[in-house]
C-alpha cells in the first residue's frame, strides 16, 4: 500500500464514510419533517442536546462516544416531551411551544459549559456546536493497514462512527417499514389516527427519530448545522419531484452528493488551489447543501423559479397571438380585413406586443403581411373564429348565468377566452339565439 | 320460541343496540367553554343524514367526537353497541377538503388507497390489489384519468371526489363526512349524492355535515338539527319544519323564513 492511500484510509476514509452516514440518516428523516413543515423540530432538538451532551460529558467525566451519546438522547427526548408539554397546557400552537423550550434547553447546556470550564475540564464548545469531522481518524498501525478487515483494526475505528451507521440502519429501516404509516400520518393525522395509526404515536417516533440522528450527527457536523442536512437535501428533492418515493430517493442522492462534494472541496480543495490548510467540512457541506437548493429552486423543471417564468412567458405569448388573431377576426367582421401596424399597436396595447405577435403569428401561417398591414390566413380565420366563439359565450353566460350586466361582460370575457377548459365548450348557446349580449354573432364551430 | 333477550348496553335501555351509532349524553367542552351539550340520539341504519345548524352550532365537533378526534366531556358513543375501538374498521371518514396539505407530494390513486391502509395493516406494503381497489373507487367518482395527478393539480370539486374515492376504498359499513358538498361544482355535487344514494341502498349508513338547506329534502332521509344540543332529530319529513329551523338558527338567518316558506309552499 503506497503512502498517500495509507494515508488517506487513516485519516479521510472514516470522516468521509462518516460524513456520508450523518447526511443519509439526516435526509430521510428530513423529508417528513419538510413535508410535515416541522423543520424547526431538527433545529429544537439539535439545540436542546446541549446540556445532555455537557451533563454526561461532567458525570462520565470522558469525551468518548456512548455517555454523551446516551446524555443527548435523554435530553432530545425530554425535549420533544416538554415541547408537547408546553403545547397543551400553555395552549399554543408547537412553534411556539419549540421557541419556548429549546432556548431554555440550550442556555442551560451554555450554564452548565461554564461550570465545566470552571472545573478546568476541556469542552470545547465549537466542537459541540460545529463538529469535528476531522478528528474521526483511523488509527491504524503499519500492519493493520494490510489487513484492514481485521478485527484488530475495526476495533480502532472511532465509536462515533458505528453510532452513525447504527443511526443510519434505524432510520432506513423505520423508513421502509413505515413508509405507509408515515405519509398518511403526515399528510392526514386525522384519518391516520381514525384508521387505527396513532398519528400521535408516529408523531413522536419521528421525533424520537430525530433526536437520535441529531445526537448521532454532531460529532459529524455539529448539533447547529444538522438541521442544514436535515432540512436542504429534502428541500431540494422536493422541489423537483411530485412524488413522495421519488422525493425520498432524489433526497438520498443529493445528501451523497452533499458529503461526497463537500468532502472533496474541505479537504483537498484549498490545496489544490494553493491555499494551505483545509475548510471545516461540516460548515462547507452545509454551505454545500444549500447551494443545492439554490439551484433546484432556480432551474427545477417543474417548481424552479425559470421554468416558471417560462411558463409565464409562454402563456403570455399564446395569449397575445390570441389576441392579435381576435382583433383581427373583429377587424375583418367589421369590414376590415386588413389592419396597419400602428392601428394593431394600439388595439394590443403596445407595439412590443402587437410586433412580436404578428412575427409569431406570420411564422406560424395563422397570419400574413400585405402592403397596408396584416390580415388573416384561412387557417387563422378559423382559429380565430374559435376564439371569438369562446369569448362570446363566456359573455352570455356571465349575463344569462352570472347575472352581470352586459356592459361589465367583456372585460372577464377577454381572459376566460384563454383558459384552455372544457368549461368553455360546455356552455349552451345563449336562449335569445346565436347573437351574444352585446347582438354580436356567435361563430360556429369548436373553440 | 322466546322473543330474543335485548342485547344490555351500559344500563342506557333508551338505546337500540343495533343502530350505527348511539351517542348518549355527550357533552364536549373547549377550554371549558360547551361547544356541544347533552347530545342524546340514535342514528338507523340504511339512511342519509344531514347535520344541520348555523355556524358555531357543534356539527364538525359532533363528528369528531364521534370519531375520538377530540375528548368529550362526559358521555359515550357507541357503533352498534360498542365502543369505537372495537368497530373502527367498519367506519369511514371524510375531513372537510382544508383539513390537509393539498400541496403533499402525493397522486390522487396514493390518497384513494389511504383508505385501504386499515385492511393492510402496519408496516405492511400497498399490494397490487390494493391499488386496483383504490382505482376501482377512482373510478366510482369519475376521477380514473386523473389517478396519477399529483393532487395540487386537481380542482376543488375533484379533490372532494378523491376524498370519496378513499372513503369507499375502506368498504366501511358507517360514514361521516364533514361538509363533502361545500365548495363544488354543479357536476361533482350531482356525482358525489348520487354516489350516496347508492351507498344508501346498498344498506350503508351516511352521516354528512350539511350547510344547504334548501337541498335536505331531496338528498336526506333523516336530519339532526343542531345548535349546541339536539333541537330535533329525525325524519326529514317530521322534523324539517319551520319551527324547528327557526329553533335552530335562532332567528339569525334572514334566508331561513324564505327556506321556512319554500317548505310551506313545496309541503302543500
Amino acid at each position: 500500500m503506497n503512502d498517500t492511500l495509507a494515508t488517506f484510509v487513516r485519516v479521510d476514509l472514516v470522516p468521509l464514510f462518516a460524513a456520508g452516514a450523518a447526511a443519509l440518516s439526516c435526509a430521510l428523516v428530513g423529508n417528513f419533517l419538510v413535508l410535515r413543515r416541522e423543520s424547526m423540530l431538527g433545529d429544537a432538538i439539535s439545540h436542546a442536546v446541549l446540556p445532555g451532551i455537557v451533563a454526561a460529558f461532567l458525570v462520565a467525566d470522558t469525551r468518548a462516544g456512548w455517555p454523551m451519546f446516551v446524555g443527548a438522547a435523554a435530553a432530545g427526548i425530554i425535549a420533544v416531551l416538554l415541547v408537547e408539554l408546553v403545547r397543551r397546557l400553555g395552549r399554543v400552537e408547537s412553534g411556539a411551544a419549540m421557541g419556548v423550550v429549546f432556548p431554555v434547553m440550550f442556555a442551560a447546556g451554555v450554564v452548565l459549559m461554564e461550570r465545566a470550564a470552571a472545573r478546568h475540564v476541556d469542552l470545547d464548545a465549537s466542537c459541540v456546536l460545529y463538529g469535528q469531522l476531522e478528528t474521526l481518524t483511523w488509527d491504524l498501525t503499519p500492519d493493520m493497514l494490510r489487513a484492514p478487515l481485521s478485527s484488530e483494526a475495526l476495533g480502532r475505528v472511532p465509536i462515533e462512527f458505528w453510532m452513525l451507521l447504527g443511526s443510519l440502519a434505524l432510520v432506513s429501516a423505520v423508513v421502509v417499514l413505515g413508509f405507509k404509516e408515515l405519509r398518511v400520518a403526515s399528510f392526514d393525522p386525522q384519518l391516520a389516527t381514525s384508521l387505527g395509526f396513532s398519528s400521535r404515536l408516529i408523531s413522536h417516533a419521528l421525533a424520537v427519530l430525530v433526536a437520535v440522528v441529531t445526537v448521532a450527527s454532531f460529532k459529524a457536523v455539529g448539533s447547529i448545522l444538522v438541521v442544514a442536512m436535515l432540512v436542504c437535501p429534502a428541500a431540494t428533492a422536493r422541489l423537483i419531484t411530485d412524488r413522495l418515493e421519488v422525493q425520498l430517493w432524489l433526497s438520498v442522492v443529493v445528501s451523497i452528493v452533499t458529503a461526497g462534494g463537500a468532502y472533496a472541496l474541505g479537504a483537498f480543495g484549498a490545496p489544490a488551489v494553493g491555499l494551505p490548510g483545509s475548510v471545516n467540512i461540516a460548515g462547507s457541506m452545509a454551505l454545500f447543501a444549500g447551494a443545492l437548493l439554490a439551484v433546484a429552486a432556480v432551474a427545477s423543471p417543474t417548481h424552479g423559479v425559470l421554468a416558471r417564468h417560462a411558463r409565464r412567458r409562454a402563456l403570455a405569448t399564446r395569449v397575445s397571438e390570441e389576441d392579435l388573431v381576435g382583433t383581427l377576426y373583429r377587424a375583418e367582421e367589421l369590414g376590415t380585413p386588413v389592419l396597419a401596424m400602428d392601428t394593431l399597436a394600439q388595439l394590443m396595447g403596445g407595439t412590443d406586443r402587437a410586433t412580436g405577435a404578428v412575427r409569431r403569428a406570420v411564422a406560424a401561417g395563422i397570419a400574413a403581411r400585405e402592403a397596408r398591414g396584416v390580415t388573416l390566413t384561412d387557417a387563422g380565420r378559423e382559429f380565430g373564429a374559435g376564439i371569438i366563439r369562446t369569448h362570446r359565450l363566456w359573455e352570455t353566460y356571465l349575463v344569462e348565468r352570472a347575472g352581470l350586466r352586459a356592459d361589465h361582460v367583456h372585460d372577464p370575457a377577454e381572459v376566460l377566452e384563454h383558459a384552455r377548459t372544457e368549461a368553455g365548450d360546455r356552455i349552451d348557446p345563449p336562449s335569445t339565439g346565436p347573437l351574444d349580449p352585446h347582438g354580436h354573432p356567435i361563430p360556429d364551430g369548436s373553440p | 320460541m322466546n322473543p330474543p333477550t335485548p342485547k344490555p348496553f351500559d344500563a342506557h335501555p333508551e338505546h337500540d343496540p343495533s343502530s350505527p351509532v348511539s351517542i348518549h349524553a355527550l357533552t364536549v367542552a373547549y377550554h371549558r367553554k360547551p361547544v356541544l351539550w347533552d347530545v342524546d340520539l340514535d342514528i338507523h341504519a340504511g339512511r342519509l343524514v344531514a347535520v344541520v345548524g348555523p355556524n358555531g352550532a357543534g356539527k364538525s365537533t359532533l363528528i369528531r367526537a364521534c370519531l375520538g378526534l377530540i375528548p368529550s366531556a362526559t358521555g359515550n358513543v357507541r357503533f352498534w353497541g360498542e365502543p369505537y375501538r372495537e368497530q373502527r374498521r367498519r367506519i369511514g371518514y371524510v375531513p372537510q377538503r382544508d383539513e390537509v396539505d393539498w400541496d403533499f407530494p402525493v397522486s390522487a390513486l396514493d390518497v384513494a388507497a389511504m383508505g385501504r391502509y386499515a385492511q393492510i395493516g402496519w408496516f405492511r406494503r400497498v399490494s397490487r390489489a390494493h391499488k386496483d381497489a383504490a382505482r376501482a373507487c377512482l373510478n366510482r367518482v369519475g376521477m380514473l384519468d386523473y389517478a396519477d395527478r399529483q393532487i395540487a393539480q386537481l380542482s376543488g370539486g375533484q379533490q372532494q371526489r378523491v376524498f370519496l374515492a378513499r372513503a369507499l376504498a375502506q368498504e366501511a359499513d358507517l360514514y361521516f363526512m364533514d361538509e363533502p358538498l361545500a365548495g363544488v361544482d354543479a357536476a361533482t355535487e350531482r356525482a358525489i349524492v348520487e354516489i350516496l344514494a347508492k351507498l344508501r341502498d346498498d344498506g350503508k349508513t351516511v352521516v354528512c355535515v350539511h350547510h344547504d338547506l334548501q337541498t335536505i329534502e331531496r338528498y336526506f332521509d333523516d336530519v339532526i338539527m343542531l345548535n349546541m344540543r339536539v333541537v330535533a332529530t329525525g325524519n326529514v319529513a317530521d322534523v324539517f319544519t319551520p319551527d324547528n329551523l327557526r329553533k335552530t338558527y335562532g332567528g339569525r338567518l334572514t334566508t331561513l323564513d324564505r327556506a321556512g316558506h319554500a317548505l310551506g309552499t313545496q309541503g302543500g
